[in-house]
């Protein structure tokens, strides 16, 4: 397509003062490298959402090939289930065993269950699958995109008259973006089962009183929160990433930097995006069912 | 002989500024002089010469980071012909490749496919236009992740061209055209030798039966036998009917074998103010003869005052040395 590379950014500062200016040199720059930064990051902001639309119009006007989707979809979730069922299930169990000593100290152990479950589902199970997809999935997808970007395979496939975005970044998207919920569903299954083992096996926690206060407290609504968020976790780690990767710089050390920033920032955001739709769903929850109130203890 | 498709540049048709150091001239006034004869035996030697050129790029601007890389180009490329264009790296070849088929935007000029501004097409139209083009890559730029098979078919699955059984025979047609045996049909592209692995990209590009080809230094890193195997597909492609193609190179000895017309593109930032970037446009059978020394020096392979150059450079990293101390010295 025909703008295919970045947003040219015209701003970029020369380092060099205009001329006749008194102010003093240090001072100058000391701006000036605050100005570009700030150019940078409005550039990058600006370039992703540019990015992210023209894929979303892709995504909506042709479907991709079943032969470009499955492969992702593999990738994305079956390679990426057993890290995390295994992760899930471990801060299931780091969970029961952390808050054990507090609530045994005020004789509340019963009611762990509750606790434990009711912060997995609705935090932990789907912040945790987001984490290792972005970790597993989204740095090996800047990467590669990088390197394709890097080899002139991205050049390749659009001089052979495929668009990049819909042949490489709405897979990428799709594998995502409906694939998290399941992932998330495992993280939270997982831990759920690791917590109760935890609990009960090993601290001999009551069963029955374990399971039924989670069952009073942990709701449909808290299962629906996690995984809603789950799906912008998801999308979160395919633009992040495929935008890293098309916007790779030249070489070893540049697709580096595209996997590393592609994990790093997607995780910041994931959990800044955690933060506002927590706040967005509480609001929902308490216009849609003003008189229920949530006891935990 | 090929070269009777030449057809000459319009010298109106320059860029206004930037056209006139004498060496500029130079080269301008043997074209006028050829120019009346050429025109005729172009209007029997193809239908393109009353037409428009199959490409042109007019006042092509290109810069990078406020840096200018091409400035104000203009070209021609008359349908069948074979252009190669020359010149030291980092002058801007192959950012003007990929701006005629339009993987870089210019910052400024028009590239008209066909008396059609390629950079005004939407996504859709782009895609469309691009199957009439072949592209073969610097480095083959095979998808690594897919088998030489699945590369070479890629182009033909993408536009549903063929299918099935079609699809293989087309395939392998067309890489035995490039010389290349059906085992490798299974394998990696890095399982392959740099050689086979352009022939590859060739097949590729030449699958669809483009009306453009173009060529990003196709010789560069391969043995002395293999850029003549290259050249000769070159030729064979060139002798298609309906193939244009669009070369660049700084083997000299490809540019001679393959060209109809060969263009020498000089870098900007050495270039001295108000004169073209382009040096020569001309038959390949005139680059030894060219007047500009700067012509001559690249054909010969002569570094010339590049080595006083490097020699200047040396004295700057030594004399520099108290610049930098003053700087930080308050």
């Amino acid at each position: 397509m025909s703008s295919g590379s970045s947003i040219d950014n015209p701003i970029r500062g020369t380092g060099r003062r205009p001329n006749g200016s008194n102010i003093p040199e240090p001072l100058y720059r000391w701006f000036s490298d605050w100005g570009e930064m700030v150019v940078d990051a409005m550039v990058t902001v600006g370039d992703m959402a540019v990015f992210a639309g023209r894929m979303f119009l892709w995504l909506f006007s042709t479907w991709p090939r079943k032969g470009t989707l499955l492969p992702n979809f593999y990738h994305v979730g079956v390679l990426s289930l057993p890290v995390v069922a295994l992760t899930g299930t471990f801060i299931g169990m780091v969970l029961a065993n952390q808050s054990y000593t507090q609530f045994a100290d005020i004789g509340l152990e019963s009611r762990l269950g509750a606790v434990i479950n009711m912060s997995l589902v609705r935090e932990l199970g789907p912040v945790l699958a987001a984490t290792m997809l972005a970790g597993r999935v989204g740095s090996a997808m800047a990467a590669v995109l990088g390197t394709m970007r890097v080899t002139e395979q991205i050049d390749a496939l659009t001089s052979m008259g495929a668009n990049p975005i819909h042949y490489l970044v709405v897979p990428r998207f799709l594998a995502c973006i409906l694939l998290i919920p399941a992932l998330s569903i495992m993280a939270d299954f997982m831990g759920i089962v690791g917590g109760y083992f935890y609990s009960v096996i090993m601290l001999g926690i009551d069963h029955y009183q374990y399971l039924n206060n989670s069952r009073q407290i942990v709701g449909g609504w808290d299962f629906f929160m996690g995984i809603f968020k789950s799906f912008f976790f998801g999308g979160i780690i395919a633009i992040v990433s495929c935008y890293r990767g098309f916007n790779c710089q030249a070489g070893a050390e540049g697709v580096g930097r595209a996997a590393t920033a592609s994990f790093v920032f997607s995780f910041v955001l994931i959990l800044a995006v955690d933060l506002l739709l927590n706040i967005l769903l509480d609001a929902v929850y308490v216009t849609l069912w003003p008189h229920a109130t949530k006891q935990l203890l | 002989m090929s070269e009777l498709k030449f057809t000459l540049q319009d010298p109106n048709e320059k860029p206004a500024g930037p056209s006139g150091s004498g060496v500029e001239r130079g080269t301008e006034s043997e074209h006028n002089g050829a120019d009346s004869q050429v025109a005729t035996v172009v209007a029997e030697s193809s239908q393109s010469a009353g037409s428009t050129p199959l490409v042109e790029l007019r006042d092509l601007t290109l810069q990078f980071n406020g840096q200018t890389i091409l400035d104000c180009i203009n070209l021609k490329i008359p349908r069948g012909q074979t252009m190669v264009i020359i010149g030291e790296s980092g002058c801007g070849k192959t950012m003007l490749l990929k701006t005629v088929v339009g993987l870089i935007k210019p910052t400024s000029g028009q590239v008209l496919y066909d008396g059609q501004d390629i950079h005004q097409l939407n996504d859709l139209e782009m895609t469309a236009l691009r199957r009439k083009f072949g592209f073969v890559f610097q480095n083959a730029a095979l998808f690594d992740s897919m088998t030489i098979g699945e590369n070479v078919a890629f182009p033909l699955v993408q536009h549903n061209l063929a299918q099935g059984r079609q699809l293989r025979r087309t395939i392998v047609e067309a890489l035995a055209e490039v010389g290349l045996p059906e085992n490798v049909l299974g394998k990696r592209p890095a399982e392959l030798s740099g050689g086979m692995r352009k022939r590859v990209g060739l097949a590729r590009a030449l699958v669809l039966d483009p009306e453009l080809v173009l060529y990003d230094e196709p010789t560069t890193g391969l043995d002395p036998i293999m850029s003549d195997v290259i050249n000769e597909l070159m030729l064979k492609t060139s002798r298609r009917p309906g193939v244009t193609s669009l070369c660049i190179t700084h083997d000299m000895k490809s540019a001679k074998k393959v060209a109809d017309r060969v263009v020498m593109l000089y870098p900007y930032s050495r270039l001295p103010e108000n004169e073209s970037q382009i040096l020569f446009d001309d038959f390949p059978s005139k680059l030894d003869q060219c007047p500009d020394k700067r012509v001559t020096q690249f054909v010969r392979g002569q570094a010339g005052e590049r080595l006083m150059e490097l020699r200047k450079t040396e004295v700057d990293a030594y004399q520099d040395t108290p610049d930098l101390s003053s700087k930080y010295a308050k």
